[in-house]
């Protein structure tokens, strides 16, 4: 297999922003919440991204801000997945009325742009880690639902799933070893797809002071924080939102190689 | 009845029907969840009696579907009550803000659509080659750019890097037209960015699934010109899917103004909205998320209804 | 002395394919081919799939699709080379010296203009005539080839009329501008046989009254012979034989060209009427939420070790009958007994057994068989379903089953996408055999292939019948498969059976009416046999 050089570089880059998130305790040359310099110090050898409005570490609390972005969007895009892909599965193996039921209910909430629900929600329910997962996970159920019901639908018309219900299989089978292996490359392309919407999403509510609350720091907060730095002249601002840029552009690469190589799979019907 | 203005009429019953659902969402949304609006706005140290005043003030009594109804008589009647926070009178100052927000986006429409399409053609007719990878690459990172981020490169970029712009987006009434249109330069900016990317990608697969139609090779192996092929075959077939994608992408627009607006501090709709979900001011949040999801969706029609107008199959049934 | 229009020398083809994640892939399509047209003449050229013919067909307007080039030899287009010659030459005779009437009209209809404009489109580009001259010509060409209503056949859209209406419609379109050549590529193969044989005849007259060349491009040997004056036979890109269509049908002197001629001449001899295996009670049917019968009181038995053939054009509901004997759409109406007892009509009140002895072999074997399993996967699953069979007996049978259908070794822990076509669809009768079944319902399933290799899957199919002593039950369309493997006939049309017997009765007279047009529709593979059935029908209607 040949992996081409912007997915590598896509990889190499998403897998260092992971690290740099999991072992952050150890990496960071200074704690989050420290005020170690002075006011908007530009990059030096002490502070290798400046510091930040109140004089405190950039790139320590990058690290750490970068562990609290990447875990939510995580959980809130393994939540997404896990009930999406479930109930899309579910509506098109089972049919009839709960496909019915499901499917209306996912129209009505896809009518209405995430963010506008989310801000809804938000003004009136506790803002907290487990509230912010939830609310992204739930909605962007949605997406992965309309997908994931999508690509079994098409897998459960081919003659093949229909000569394993002649066989006699049972449910189990066909979904797990007829529908799911045929199904699982254009949803791991969707998995990052799904990550990458839950960083942007997570970061926007917190630069709009709805998403995570100090003390905590993530990326879009880091944006916010420091978004005055820039009349001045000074980066301090950029270093998240490049952070976010970067994290973004390398998932995106991968899930667009793993999707294009999906759809060769598929294309090898078609020509 | 002619299927097409059936066709038609079913999609906006459907879409008004839809409206309606969405107002119960909004409204449950906001209603039905843990902790009412009273202890939400009195945080968690309010005494019981204060709660118990405010609840009676704000008709918290009342059962549910009752004020369900007795705020979408308002809605529909152009009643959207007041602000809880300052007492304002939310209609006004919707109409004050609106305007704004509309002249924001329409600018950005303006500046985006012939940008996305011209880009889009650009991209199809080299397909492949560098002209087509440079837009695409450009396009793909753009994506990747969360409204508030990219406004940031932009900011750091037009205002300190090369600087010919103010960061901050004022306009007040009586500002002449063009004065306006110099105040709003960086959020349009902005905006045509992130709404650019995505409409030009779409409009790219457009034309190319059109352009790998077996009737765009008949013609040309009639001996028809590139122009003639594009003009006479490739444009009436491509002309609605490209359509109902600009429709789409200013859908998209819609919450893109949201963030955007609160970046430039721009006195519009989207700010108002934000700032009164930090305030719980809950009649200010239905209202406008209520005005936001019915843009959206009557743009969702817009685009359904194009695209059946659009169909021949349906134009001219057997 | 005869006038060359269309000399080919030494063409070769070449294209390079780039599929994703893969270095590119350089392929020869045409290697060395030397043909010629005279005016007025007709060419055909035949071959199976990936042969070349179409490639070679559109060489004649120096047109490559894709990433197709030609990379060599000589095309000599009324004497000038147009193999080299810039775009805007090309463009100049392509639609005026050459068209081109492709396999499927309906996807090389502009949907959004009407049939008219299209129509005359070339004409008034290439300044050939004005347009009420045009409008004209092409009236007279939707009368020629049988259109109905010619005066307003053209202010219709694309979508209004039939496959076969558009068919001709394409014709005219290439016939309109009065060019030189015309190229027909496979211009009857997606069409049912009754109505390939009037779009056929419509070709034919329209060629021999506007004197234009044509090369015809098929894979049925037997429809080139109709209307062509030479036939080019190619096999890999490569000339096989070249001479005139009596020669290569009468006196070929290739062996791949014998083989060619003698396809679909299987023929076996009728076993005698036996007490019934499966029964097919007055059954109807009707998919849900319709509320029109695409069954309609259908009643056929098959005795054990015998071949029921269902033939039917598309839409007889020939594939509804076997959905409902296989339970997939359980009938409105009627019972189905099988083995001595009565199959629940829905799938899920089956017995394993019930499931077991009724397997079902598809049309597409590629979407047949998942694409995620090896051919071990595949055939094996049967085997550890219903025999619980593991371990080294497992693969022992699994290599007993693949010998059986004449793979041998080595394909135990292929992918589906690593077989050629014939062994996909042996795949799937290896996996149907694992079930040790009584009857399986072959579904179409020779139509996918070439003609040789459809071949090769009949035969097998018969000698499994012999060793095994199954029943299938045969639904195709294609006349000549069912001579080649039924014991009994059913003919189907519009839901119901109009004929059903034993073979020898079915296939002799006296016919009905549909049955007749059936029978007569399927062209045979000598001279001349296009002129006899329309001369046949023509008489048949005066006595009328």
């Amino acid at each position: 297999m040949r992996i081409p050089f912007s997915a590598l570089l896509g990889m190499i880059f998403t897998g260092a922003f992971f690290l740099a998130a999991i072992f952050a305790d150890f990496i960071a040359p200074y704690p989050l919440d420290a005020a170690v310099g002075g006011v908007w110090e530009s990059p030096s050898s002490t502070y290798w991204l400046g510091t930040d409005t109140i004089g405190r570490d950039i790139l320590s609390r990058l690290i750490y801000g970068g562990q609290i972005t990447i875990f939510v969007a995580t959980a809130s895009s393994l939540l997404a997945f896990g009930l999406g892909s479930f109930l899309g599965f579910l509506a098109a193996t089972q049919g009839g009325w709960v496909d019915q039921a499901l499917s209306r209910l996912v129209d009505l909430v896809m009518a209405i742009p995430s963010l506008i629900i989310a801000l809804v929600v938000l003004s009136v329910l506790p803002i907290s880690l487990t509230v912010l997962i939830l609310v992204m996970g739930i909605l962007d159920a949605t997406r992965v639902f309309r997908l994931s019901r999508a690509v079994a639908m098409d897998i459960t018309v081919m003659d093949y799933v229909e000569a394993a219900r002649l066989r006699g299989e049972g449910k189990g089978w066909i979904i797990f070893r007829e529908i799911l292996p045929n199904a699982l490359s254009p949803l791991v392309a969707e998995f990052g797809l799904r990550f990458i919407f839950a960083v942007l999403f997570i970061s926007t509510l917190s630069f709009l002071g709805l998403g995570i609350q100090p003390p905590l720091a993530d990326w879009g907060g880091m944006v916010k924080e420091n978004k005055d730095a820039l009349i001045y002249g000074k980066s301090a601002a950029l270093m998240p939102a490049l952070a976010i840029a970067a994290l973004a552009i390398s998932v995106n690469l991968v899930a667009d190689w793993i999707l294009s190589r999906t759809t060769s799979l598929k294309g090898g019907r078609g020509a | 009845m002619h299927p097409v203005l059936k066709l038609v009429a079913q999609r906006i019953a459907l879409g008004l029907l839809l409206l309606l659902a969405v107002s119960v969402v909004i409204f449950a949304g906001t209603e039905a969840l843990p902790g009412d609006v009273a202890s939400a706005i009195l945080g968690q140290s309010a005494t019981p009696e204060a709660l118990a005043n405010l609840r009676e003030k704000l008709g918290l009594n009342e059962p549910a579907l009752y004020r369900y109804f007795s705020w979408l008589g308002g809605v529909l009647t152009g009643d959207l009550g007041t602000a809880l926070t300052n007492g304002q009178d939310i209609a006004q100052a919707i109409g004050q803000r609106l305007g704004n927000t509309i002249f924001l986006a329409a600018c950005a429409a303006v500046i985006s659509v012939p940008l996305a399409i011209l880009l889009g053609l650009i991209a199809a007719r080299y397909n492949g080659k560098w002209p087509d990878k440079l837009i695409s690459g450009i396009t793909l990172s753009t994506i990747s750019l969360p409204e508030f981020v990219a406004a940031y490169f932009v900011i750091y970029l037009l205002t300190q890097v090369i600087p010919i712009f103010n960061p901050v987006a004022m306009v007040f009434p009586g500002m002449g037209f063009w004065e306006k249109l110099h105040a709003v330069a960086l959020p349009v900016i902005v905006l045509v960015l992130v709404v650019l990317a995505h409409m030009m990608r779409m409009t790219r697969a457009a034309i190319l699934n059109v352009m790998q139609s077996a009737y765009i090779e008949t013609a040309e192996l009639k001996g028809l010109s590139p122009m003639q092929v594009i003009w006479k075959h490739a444009f009436p077939n491509a002309i609605a899917p490209i359509v109902s994608v600009v429709v789409l992408n200013l859908a998209y627009l819609v919450v893109g103004v949201v963030v955007v607006e609160v970046v430039f501090s721009y006195n519009a709709l989207g700010q108002y909205l934000v700032d009164h979900v930090s305030k719980r001011d809950l009649p200010v949040v239905q209202a406008v998320g209520l005005i936001f999801a019915a843009v959206y969706i009557a743009l969702n029609i817009l685009a359904d209804v194009i695209s059946i107008v659009a169909n021949p199959r349906l134009r001219h049934p057997r | 002395m005869p006038e060359t229009l269309l000399d080919i020398r030494n063409l070769r083809i070449e294209a390079t394919s780039y599929p994703p994640g893969e270095p590119p892939r350089h392929v020869v399509l045409v290697d060395d081919v030397s043909v010629s047209v005279e005016k007025g003449k007709v060419l055909g050229l035949i071959g199976e799939s990936g042969a070349g013919k179409s490639t070679i067909g559109l060489s004649a307007m120096s047109y490559g699709r894709g990433g197709v080039r030609l990379t060599g030899g000589h095309i000599l287009l009324n004497g000038r080379d147009i193999r080299t010659a810039p775009p805007g030459a090309l463009r100049k005779l392509r639609g005026k010296e050459v068209t081109y009437v492709a396999q499927s009209a309906a996807a090389a209809f502009n949907p959004a203009r009407r049939l008219m404009e299209q129509v005359i489109e070339t004409s008034l580009s290439h300044g050939v005539m004005t347009k009420p001259e045009a409008e004209a010509r092409a009236v007279s060409l939707f009368r020629q080839l049988g259109l109905p209503n010619p005066e307003t056949f053209g202010t219709r859209f694309p979508h209004q009329v039939s496959g076969g209406q558009l068919q001709r419609a394409m014709t005219a379109m290439a016939l309109c501008p009065k060019p030189d050549l015309v190229i027909f590529d496979e211009p009857t193969t997606a069409l049912d046989v009754t109505t390939q044989i009037d779009v056929l005849a419509a070709i034919k007259r329209a060629i021999h009254e506007t004197g234009v060349a044509a090369l015809y491009i098929t894979h049925d040997l037997a429809v080139v012979a109709q209307v062509a004056d030479d036939i080019l036979v190619l096999r890999h890109g490569k000339k096989v034989e070249y001479g005139t269509t009596d020669q290569i049908i009468n006196a070929p002197h290739e062996d791949y060209t014998r083989a060619l001629v003698s396809v679909r001449s299987i023929d076996h001899a009728e076993k005698p009427e036996a007490p019934p295996l499966l029964q097919v009670q007055n059954v109807t049917a009707r998919y849900r939420g319709t509320n029109f019968d695409v069954l309609k009181n259908v009643s056929v038995d098959l005795a054990p070790g015998q071949t029921l053939a269902v033939v039917g054009e598309s839409g007889s509901g020939k594939s509804t009958l076997a959905r409902a004997i296989t339970g997939l759409l359980p009938p409105a109406q009627g019972r189905i007994s099988f083995a001595g007892r009565s199959l629940s009509a829905d799938l899920a009140g089956r017995s394993k057994d019930d499931l077991r002895e009724l397997q079902m072999i598809y049309q597409m074997a590629d979407v047949a068989m998942n694409p995620r399993q090896t051919v071990g996967t595949i055939i094996g699953r049967p085997l550890e379903f219903y025999f619980g069979l593991k371990g080294e007996a497992k693969r022992k049978r699994i290599q007993e089953l693949l010998d059986q259908i004449e793979m041998g070794k080595g394909y135990e822990n292929r992918y589906p996408a690593e077989l050629s076509g014939g062994q996909k669809q042996r795949v799937c009768i290896a996996r149907a055999l694992a079930a040790k079944p009584k009857l399986i319902i072959c579904d179409e399933v020779t139509s996918a292939l070439d003609p040789l290799v459809a071949d090769g899957i009949l035969k097998l199919l018969l000698n499994l019948q012999a060793q095994e002593g199954v029943a299938y039950l045969f639904i195709t369309h294609d006349l000549a498969t069912v001579r080649a493997i039924a014991d009994r006939i059913a003919v189907m049309f519009k839901g119901q059976v109009v004929r059903y017997g034993q073979k020898s009765d079915v296939l002799a007279p006296p016919f009905d009416d549909y049955t007749d047009l059936l029978l007569s529709s399927v062209p045979e593979m000598r001279l001349g046999w296009l002129e006899e059935v329309l001369a046949h029908r023509k008489m048949e209607s005066a006595g009328n």
